[in-house]
């Protein structure tokens, strides 16, 4: 067990390409922590400088107390996971499970004790005898799961585990994951560009964009408090509604409709500056009546998302989308009108930056 | 079917046949005529006799030329085979500067190091080297000569193994020794195993080389001792041609069999590229 601690660290491709850029980050031990960001933002160079796979050009990088930028993977005693899975196709499961205790030159017995104590904790019992390419996605995801499991690293390290599940058997194998690491304790480290897998599963979120981090949070933080437009629109299986408009006295002025300005947000702003407001569609309230410090439009688009369905208003120069329970969605064509819970509205400066950030009180915690 | 339809039909089957029977009858000649009292140069049914193949082996070259076939196309293949593997890997996994470039310089130079035009420097050099009538300078020559194409088949066979495979051994600990032994080999081997049969076919079917380069009728390989079945008279020999033929024909094919059946000239890649 044990906490990871990234200082100064930089990766420079060719010389000029910042993949990763002056990033310091404390992962806490036990931790599960989600690396999050669109493809390209250099979430796999991060992980694989943790696991030693890639050079830091400058920094350093700590884990448990022990400075380990100078070596080389396999004394760094983390074990990783792959996007492919990478397991050996000419060895069996139980081969390729034993495989880092053989590397470790555990007496063969010993070894053959923890494999078969891995693989029926895991559910591959029955499968030690089969090649790879005989097992289900599913089970390959299982079978690299018990291998790094197997060697018992301080430190899990996995690079998109469960993008090549198809949708059904993804939502399993998160469950499954989520218990694991609870199980075991071992402080995890894991990329995914698909922002549901990250709030579903981590204690903590870094959200990355061109090798920065853009917010470091929990993810009802990440979720409720976007510290940023970049995160606001990345986070979210609908995206959050982003308006641009303009503060007049203790409203925010949006394409000529005005709405009103929680009192807790007065002190922040200045009359005549330029904001963006963002509202999560979630955090929105329909209604067929006018409402006092709403935004009213016209019921362009309903789209059913199961136990709740998402309705697009489309307003004169912008349109805001609002999710509504089951059984109350609103007729196309129809006029509505949205205002923000208490405290759910947010508002970004010309620059995406989260105003007002400690004047608000957190009512989303 | 319209007539116009039929006609091309026909036509087309009879091509076919033309092709097939060009193709099929040389065959034929090779595996009926060692069986045949009579050889000669026709396709009939044999009268059945194991005559030819008595005389063959007292023949007291006939034998020898094939182990002598064995050991140039076993020798080359090790050589081919290992030296491709060492070169193609790296060639894959480093970045190097104008490493297509010069992928294609060799693979264009390769067919003048062991082709007629280059035999006189050939020979010179080998000549100072003292390999004159020595199956190690055959070997080299030949080495040389099909290295280029070796790395380049081997390389982009390399290309498709996922990297992932060496970076999930290193983080477990594994040596580069460890890793190059317990991942890369056995993943690689039917690429290497293609390269192993390519060479010995490219090999045992070579005349120009070891016939200019070995002087001894006992070193001299199958390919090249074939050349020496004539009858007094100037006539082929055509009874311990055919049969010579044919027993030179099987162990490759065997091997090709063999080696189709243990690797199947196929691979099993990772999940997703």
């Amino acid at each position: 067990m044990a906490s990871i601690v990234l200082a100064g660290l930089s990766k420079v491709y060719g010389g000029s390409v910042r993949a990763v850029d002056r990033l310091d980050l404390s992962i806490v031990d036990g931790e599960f922590f989600a690396l999050l960001g669109p493809s390209g933002c250099g979430k796999t160079t991060l992980l694989r400088m943790i696991a030693g796979l890639a050079e830091a050009t400058e920094g350093s990088v700590s884990i448990g107390d022990v400075d380990v930028t100078a070596l080389p993977p396999g004394k760094r005693n983390v074990a990783m996971v792959f996007q492919d899975y990478a397991l050996f196709p000419h060895m069996t499961v139980a081969d390729n499970i034993g495989y880092p205790l053989k590397i470790k030159r555990v007496p063969r017995e010993q070894r053959q004790r923890r494999v078969a104590e891995v693989a029926s904790a895991l559910g591959l019992a029955g499968l030690l005898d089969r090649r790879p390419a005989a097992l289900s996605g599913g089970q390959q995801q299982r079978a690299a799961l018990a291998r790094a499991v197997a060697c018992h690293p301080t430190v899990f390290l996995f690079d998109e585990p469960l993008s090549n599940l198809d949708a059904r058997l993804r939502l399993e194998a998160r469950t499954f994951l989520k218990k694991l690491q609870r199980d075991l304790g071992v402080t995890t480290v894991f990329v995914t560009h698909d922002q549901a897998e990250a709030l579903a599963l981590a204690d903590r979120i870094a959200v990355m964009d061109a090798g920065r981090i853009r917010q470091l949070g929990t993810p009802r933080e990440v979720f409720g408090r976007p510290a940023n437009t970049f995160v606001a629109s990345f986070i979210g299986s609908t995206p959050m509604n982003l308006l641009a408009g303009t503060v007049v006295g203790p409203q925010v002025e949006v394409h000529g409709q005005r709405v009103a300005l929680p009192d807790a947000w007065r002190a922040a702003v200045a009359g005549g500056q330029q904001v963006t407001v963002g509202v999560r569609p979630e955090h929105l309230d329909l209604s067929p009546s006018a409402v006092e410090g709403g935004l009213h439009g016209v019921v362009a688009i309903v789209e059913n998302l199961g136990a709740a369905s998402l309705v697009t208003l489309e307003a004169d120069g912008f349109s805001v989308a609002a999710t509504v329970p089951e059984g109350s969605e609103p007729r196309v064509g129809t006029a509505g009108w949205v205002r923000p819970r208490p405290g759910r509205l947010l508002l970004y400066d010309a620059d995406g930056e989260l105003l007002g950030t400690t004047a608000v009180p957190s009512a989303n915690r | 079917m319209s007539p116009a339809r039929f006609v091309r039909r026909v036509g087309f089957y009879a091509v076919v046949c033309v092709v097939l029977g060009f193709f099929a009858l040389p065959l034929l000649w090779l595996v009926s005529t060692p069986f045949d009292a009579q050889p000669h140069l026709g396709v009939s049914w044999p009268e059945l006799t194991w005559r030819n193949f008595t005389v063959l082996r007292h023949n007291p070259y006939a034998l020898r030329s094939l182990l002598s076939s064995v050991l140039l196309a076993g020798g080359t293949a090790a050589i081919v085979v290992a030296a491709a593997a060492f070169a193609a890997y790296p060639l894959a996994r480093v970045r190097v500067p104008g490493r297509d470039a010069l992928l294609y310089l060799l693979l264009l130079l390769s067919s003048i190091v062991t082709g007629t035009a280059a035999m006189v420097p050939i020979y010179q050099l080998v000549f100072q080297l003292g390999l004159i009538d020595s199956r190690l300078g055959v070997v080299l020559v030949l080495s040389g000569g099909l290295l280029p194409a070796a790395i380049f088949i081997l390389k982009d066979f390399m290309d498709t193994i996922p990297r992932s495979y060496e970076e999930s051994a290193r983080v477990f600990g594994a040596s580069p020794v460890q890793i190059l032994r317990d991942v890369v080999a056995p993943i690689a081997r039917p690429g290497l195993a293609t390269i192993g049969v390519w060479t010995v076919v490219q090999v045992w079917g070579n005349f120009l080389l070891p016939y200019i380069l070995l002087r001894d009728p006992g070193k001299q390989p199958a390919a090249v001792l074939m050349r020496t079945f004539y009858t007094e008279g100037g006539q082929p020999n055509l009874a311990l041609l055919s049969t010579f033929s044919l027993v030179y024909a099987v162990p490759v094919v065997v091997m090709y069999l063999f080696v189709n059946r243990r690797y199947g000239f196929r691979f099993h890649g990772g999940i997703k590229s």
